[in-house]
């Protein structure tokens, strides 16, 4: 195809195929990556054979191998309406330019108080912010109950919004129900995730996602 | 590096024609490093996975406490500390009676010989019921619908044994998932993770000593 160099020429080779190849895997990649931000806290959990994928729309509570407990809502909507009522109960005010901040930051650990300290931060100061303690869940300022009973009403609230809204345009429902799930290191001690369920089971939620990283099933090999 | 213009480096021959023929040409090298060096980000920053779970239901409190109805074929499975599991059969007694001997703990550890077998042991007949099921299912005698139900009423029989899954504070996560993955790779439906007792507590603390 290419002609023969001359001599003395540098040596050509048709790059057509490799750039076409190239830019198919780069869009590719780039339609299909999805952006995680950056946790607070690594958590390693244990793996299992389960095999179930987390639904999109979930509630999440991290705990990692100190016993700290994290929060985060899939939904933004959700969560956005959460901090509201979370303002409006523990009297912190935040700004509307907070409450839009917080919809996309993944997972936090904080005191409702260090909140708007928290949204605030830089992505690197977040990481080294000090008091992420995790979000207090004793009997005395048990805020993480909070946390997970406004985002689960208002998770459920959307999904019955979009619900009502497929019905009455005939369509199919895309949205999925809102799942609790509770993602947690192997090495913590079980009593504390004892306590963590226990916030769940006082809101009469008794069914959970445990996530664990997958393990090939033996029973699947025979 | 493969298409280097040959116009500007090839001075000396009688280049002049040469050189308005490829103009036409472009320098791709600059356009396929960029293509190289996003695909080469993309390729390392996204995750494919989805994360994946496990489902578990917790009991629902009742609501007035009468007397609880006795579990047939129950074992209680302990946790505690440095991945040591223990159990007993049945219920617990903490004296001997006319209905039997004081309860006595019996030692498993996570191995493939131990509480696997353990389980697969007890859980025998289910599992065989099972495996013949599948085996229709494989020969397109049952319906997937139909398979699906009969398996779970197999794991809810009363033949299967029940698991009480109960820890002290000294067990960590991981054991609990390990032992619930442990008892679903072994079929066994009926489990549910409770608090421990008080006499149960203080066998492990003279078992573990301390």
């Amino acid at each position: 195809m290419s002609k023969k160099p001359s001599k003395g020429g540098a040596p050509s080779l048709d790059m057509t195929p490799m750039v076409d190849l190239a830019f198919l895997l780069v869009t590719f990649f780039m339609l299909t990556a999805s952006f995680r931000m950056a946790e607070p806290v690594t958590v390693d959990p244990p793996s299992s054979i389960g095999n179930i994928t987390l639904p999109d729309n979930h509630i999440m509570v991290s705990i990692d191998e100190k016993g700290r407990g994290f929060f985060g809502i899939s939904n933004a909507a959700a969560k956005m309406a959460a901090l509201r009522e979370m303002s409006k109960k523990y009297s912190v005010p935040f700004t509307e330019e907070q409450i839009k901040k917080f919809s996309g930051l993944p997972s936090f650990g904080v005191n409702i108080k260090d909140l708007p300290r928290y949204i605030d931060a830089s992505e690197n100061e977040r990481s080294t912010f000090q008091p992420q303690k995790g979000v207090p869940l004793d009997s005395t300022d048990n805020q993480l109950k909070d946390w997970v009973s406004y985002g689960g009403a208002e998770a459920v609230k959307i999904y019955n919004e979009a619900k009502a809204k497929a019905q009455e345009a005939n369509q199919e429902l895309k949205a999925e129900k809102p799942r609790y799930a509770i993602k947690c290191d192997g090495k913590t001690k079980y009593i504390v995730v004892k306590d963590i369920v226990k916030v769940f089971t006082d809101l009469k939620i008794y069914q959970f996602n445990l996530i664990t990283s997958l393990e090939a099933d033996p029973n699947e090999k025979k | 590096m493969a298409e280097i213009a040959e116009g500007g480096g090839g001075g000396g021959h009688k280049g002049k024609k040469r050189a308005k023929k490829q103009s036409t040409r472009i320098d791709m090298t600059p356009m396929v490093d960029l293509a190289f060096l996003l695909l080469t980000f993309f390729v390392l920053t996204s995750t494919f996975s989805k994360p994946k779970s496990m489902e578990l239901t917790f009991p629902v409190p009742p609501e007035n406490i009468k007397e609880q109805p006795p579990i047939k074929n129950g074992i209680t499975i302990l946790l505690t500390k440095d991945d040591r599991i223990f159990y007993y059969e049945g219920e617990f007694k903490p004296k001997d009676t006319d209905k039997g001997l004081k309860t006595t703990l019996t030692e498993l550890n996570f191995s493939q010989e131990s509480l696997h077998k353990y389980l697969a042991d007890k859980n025998k007949w289910a599992q065989e019921e099972i495996a013949k099921l599948d085996e229709k299912f494989k020969n397109k005698q049952l319906a997937d619908t139909t398979h699906k139900r009969m398996v779970k009423e197999i794991k809810a029989n009363k033949i299967a044994p029940t698991i009480l899954l109960k820890t002290d504070d000294k067990a960590t996560y991981k054991n609990v998932i390990d032992l619930i993955d442990e008892l679903n790779i072994n079929l066994i439906g009926k489990y549910v993770v409770v608090d421990i007792l008080k006499p149960e507590l203080d066998m492990i603390n003279e078992k573990t000593g301390g």
